[in-house]
């Protein structure tokens, strides 16, 4: 490894209009290592990453950032990837109706005189795609491949700038263990080749495999950087740096009180909305009872996700078929409205798309599914509404001034904090939670445990899926598996074991290949 | 090594933070409120105040009542994501009908003015239809009903219906009764009225106010309020001072959109459905996710924006006296351009109606002072396209500025 400094920032400050995001931070990253930020949500670790690239200009902020031994003042993206920084940012940027060869020269066109070369730029593509581990044909439409594969084509894209420095936030937050170790493996071998990047991620365990080097942010200052190399540096000892005190347990303590059935599906099949052939649930059944925190496990594409949105209300799908009954009673939820008033809640996993008002307050998005609650005679209560969103605010933790700030301008963390108010709000009598601690840092994701254990202490059922299986392992009483559609096993929490659920999830035996 | 806790009290900041946020929210509110007083202003110098007379004034009111009542329709549409193209045409239409019910069917005018409101309430039921469950994008049912509803009112009218009853021309033209004599000069009707809108405001502010702190929740600080308070009375003192001088008192029109104004914003504002509207309008799968209804929210869009859009055509027909087929020509594009002045997004999930009305009354200040200098029409125009213009993008470099970049 070479020696010196790659980047210096120094006394950065960073204010927005009632916040700042960062206050005196510092941060140095040597030539060659994987640095890792850690870092409570909201605690300014993607603002620090967009001063650095230049998205929020010089002279928005204070303090200096020295890259490459000069002195740096970025006042475009373009500014900053001329020098080599590339970010990868949190929402991923790439055109879904564009090929992947079309988005990795977007904005950098291989073209003589303003006309396009298709031949070059599918046949540079391609060497980018081998690089980066990846086999699709450089024309495929990036709609029609899974999110694993989009954070590989920004990362191939990153290097068509010939990057030196590659910033990637919470890279592996959509993706499952597979696709995470992969990106990994990948990150380690650009690291070979003398890139230096820069991993901000919520995951402990993946930055404790990957980072030489680890600083740690709290509340907009940095709190301690750790050499990852010598010696070991323990997960507590992070996560005791990122929210001030000792976290002892991951998962809070709960004895489940377990009542009656309040939700069955019975042999519930959903076909693809486009390709109504193909099979994208395929006979499953489950219940959930009173008091009970049921998982779903499954792959990315298992169809966790079209099973829970084609039962809220046939969200998803068509010629959906099987059915529901609440509570004993067979119901149809036609409409997410039937859904609510059977009351049946689902929370998203893609909260910008499907969860949030980005352009509306923090109070009425928490108060959005529950309005009828809040108001009189169509009437709403504003002052009501305003001390329920406070009491959540506080309840989860919120990081923000006030509850009147907008959703869209949270961290990202702090909106998930919002989708699960807004549907712990609606008071459901079954919560569905998708991905419910995606990018949620690890002292928030202990209380949303320990909100989701009271839930279901209240009496009501709920189910979790969740990509994370330590997370399903250590919240669920029962965890379904589901693959390719398809429920492959069913454990509970005594047997449960990472083993035997990846057992379960990867199970194909049982199908009979015609619903591919 | 610190020991904090998870979430440090921080109450310095965030106090900071709470007073900038207040402060900030409502500036942009401010700022179309003081391009509206920066441009009276300009034109009573450049007219030599001839701007302010009190007819002139009346008569501003009696000519822009139409922009501002489809502006008040046309913000729920914008706000929920779509674009309403067919009002000028809607207006020709249901005022044709209007005047036809009372010249050969020989109804009573407020008989007529119920037909017209139905024939509104069809109209709306019909482009809601199209857009809210069949999912045709508002801009090519409204594209079609601007041709449809023109074509129609051709049809039924021919050129124009005259010969229309006192009693309905009376209702844009005339002025509430004078039954409480003159104090000096000044109409005394117009003079209660005054006080009467100034109490109601005052009271719904305090005990708004009160209410806040009974709930213990953030308030304005209170020099803020109290400015914005006096501000507000005096403007409405002002305004029905000068409207008291002035040769019939108060402009019935003015009760009708004061009374609009008030219902809609209390729709937008308080009420469920408006804010379904909003919530569409933010973004339109999350509110589906959320349990909205949003075909249904859609729908009674619509039939608001048809009855308003027909609340314009009685007023257009009265103030013409006669019910005249090219009525209502480009009357969308000013309702449009109100709403945008006013500070709608062109994306929809924001915008609101109080200043839909600022944009109308911009507009309509414009128009009236630039005839007042006999500026030529053709230039009329030209000067309002550029003030839309400049409007948006004030809007936007502030919003930018906002938001810290
Ligand atoms: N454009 C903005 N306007 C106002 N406040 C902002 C803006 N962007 C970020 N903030 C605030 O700055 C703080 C830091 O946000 P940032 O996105 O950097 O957090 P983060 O550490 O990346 O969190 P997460 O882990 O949740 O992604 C938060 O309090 C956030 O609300
Ligand atoms: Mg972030």
């Amino acid at each position: 490894m070479e020696h010196g400094h790659i980047l210096e920032m120094r006394d950065i400050t960073k204010r927005f209009p009632g916040v700042v995001a960062l206050d005196d931070v510092t941060l140095s990253v040597r030539r060659g290592e994987v640095h890792a930020i850690c870092g409570e949500n909201g605690a300014g670790k993607s603002t620090l990453m967009k001063v650095l690239s230049g998205v929020y200009p010089h002279g928005t902020y204070e303090g200096e950032i020295l890259f490459e031994d000069e002195t740096a003042s970025f006042r475009h993206i373009r500014d900053s990837e001329e020098r080599g920084i590339v970010i990868i940012h949190q929402e991923l940027a790439l055109s879904p109706f564009l090929s992947i060869a079309e988005n990795i020269f977007l904005g950098n066109e291989q073209a003589s005189r303003g006309v396009v070369n298709w031949h070059k730029t599918n046949s540079e593509a391609a060497k980018l795609l081998a690089r980066v581990g990846l086999s699709e044909a450089p024309d495929t439409k990036v709609a029609d491949i899974g999110v694993g594969k989009q954070q590989l084509v920004e990362i191939a894209k990153a290097l068509s700038k010939r990057v030196k420095l590659l910033i990637l936030d919470e890279p592996t937050a959509a993706l499952n263990d597979e696709d995470s170790e992969h990106l990994l493996d990948l990150i380690r071998s650009l690291q070979g080749q003398g890139i230096t990047s820069i991993i901000i991620s919520h995951k402990l365990g993946e930055i404790e495999a990957i980072a030489d080097t680890t600083t740690v942010i709290r509340d907009g200052r940095t709190i301690e950087t750790l050499d990852m190399r010598e010696g070991k540096v323990s997960q507590e000892h992070i996560i005791r740096a990122m929210v001030g005190r000792p976290l002892e347990n991951r998962f809070p303590p709960h004895t489940p009180q377990i009542g009656e059935e309040v939700l069955r599906i019975e042999d519930w099949t959903v076909h693809h909305p486009i390709d109504q052939e193909r099979k994208v649930v395929d006979g499953v059944s489950l219940n959930v009872r009173r008091g009970e925190i049921v998982g779903l496990a499954g792959l990315m594409g298992a169809g966790r996700t079209e099973l829970a949105m084609s039962v809220f209300g046939r969200s998803y799908g068509t010629r959906i078929s099987g059915k529901v009954f609440k509570d004993g009673k067979r119901v149809e939820l036609k409409t997410v409205g039937h859904a609510i008033r059977h009351g049946i809640a689902y929370a998203t996993e893609d909260r910008k798309r499907y969860g949030l008002n980005l352009i509306e307050s923090i109070r009425r998005n928490i108060s959005g599914a529950a309005l009828h609650k809040l108001a009189r005679g169509g009437v709403v209560d504003h002052n009501a509404e305003t001390k329920v969103a406070e009491e959540y605010r506080k309840e989860l933790g919120i990081k923000t001034p006030d509850v009147e700030a907008l959703v869209g301008k949270l961290s990202g963390g702090n909106q998930q904090k919002v989708v699960l108010s807004k549907w712990i709000y609606a008071d459901p009598d079954v919560l569905i939670l998708d991905e419910p601690t995606r990018g949620i840092d690890v002292g928030a994701k202990y209380e949303i445990y320990q909100t989701i254990n009271r839930i279901a202490d209240s009496g009501k059922g709920v189910i979790v899926i969740s990509s994370e299986l330590p997370e399903l392992i250590g919240l669920c009483d029962r965890i379904y598996a589901i693959s390719e559609g398809r429920l492959t096993g069913e454990v509970a929490r005594e047997n449960a074991s990472q083993e035997h659920l990846m057992h379960y999830m990867t199970d194909t035996i049982s199908k009979d290949g015609a619903t591919r | 090594m610190t020991t904090e806790t998870i979430l440090p009290p921080e109450t310095a900041r965030e106090s900071i933070g709470r007073r900038f946020g207040a402060v900030g929210g409502n500036m942009r509110q401010y700022g179309i409120f003081g391009a509206l007083i920066a441009i009276v202003i300009l034109f009573q110098v450049l007219t030599q105040g001839k701007l302010l007379q009190s007819n002139n004034v009346a008569a501003l009111f009696q000519q822009n009542a139409y922009v501002m009542i489809l502006a008040i329709g046309m913000v729920m549409v914008i706000v929920a994501g779509h674009i309403d193209l067919s009002v000028g045409s809607v207006v020709a239409f249901v005022g044709g009908i209007v005047a036809l019910a009372m010249r050969d069917l020989h109804l009573d005018w407020p008989v007529a003015i119920l037909v017209g409101l139905a024939v509104g309430v069809l109209v709306g039921m019909w482009q809601g239809f199209w857009v809210a469950y069949v999912g045709i994008p508002a801009f090519i049912v409204t594209l079609a009903g601007m041709l449809l509803f023109r074509g129609l009112a051709i049809v039924l009218v021919g050129e124009t219906v005259a010969g229309l009853p006192q009693g309905f021309i009376r209702i844009a033209n005339g002025y509430l009764p004078n039954f409480l004599g003159f104090a000096d000069r000044a109409d005394v009707v117009t003079l209660a009225i005054g006080g009467i809108a100034i109490v109601a405001m005052l009271l719904s502010q305090l005990r708004a106010r009160a209410s806040l702190r009974k709930h213990e929740l953030q308030t304005e600080a209170i020099g803020l309020f109290v400015a914005k308070l006096v501000i507000i009375a005096a403007s409405i003192a002002a305004l029905a001072l000068v409207l008291s001088l002035s040769a019939g008192g108060t402009p019935i029109v003015l009760i009708i959109i004061g009374v609009l104004v008030v219902a809609y914003s209390f729709v937008m504002g308080r009420t469920v459905f408006g804010r379904h509207i909003y919530a569409i309008g933010g973004n339109r799968l999350a509110a589906g996710l959320s349990g909205v209804n949003t075909k249904r929210v859609d729908f009674w869009i619509f039939v608001h924006m048809g009855i308003l859009a027909s609340i314009a055509a009685i007023i257009t027909t009265s103030r013409a006296g006669a019910g005249v087929a090219a009525a209502g020509n480009m009357y969308e594009l000013d309702a449009i351009a109100a709403c945008f002045i006013g500070g709608a997004a062109v994306t929809g999930g924001i915008g609101r109606i109080s200043g839909a009305i600022v944009g109308a009354l911009i507009m309509g200040v414009l128009n009236m002072g630039l005839s007042i200098m006999t500026v030529d029409s053709a230039w009329q125009q030209a000067i309002k396209g550029l003030v839309l213009l400049a409007a948006v993008a004030f809007d936007l470099v502030n919003k930018r500025r906002a938001g810290g970049r």
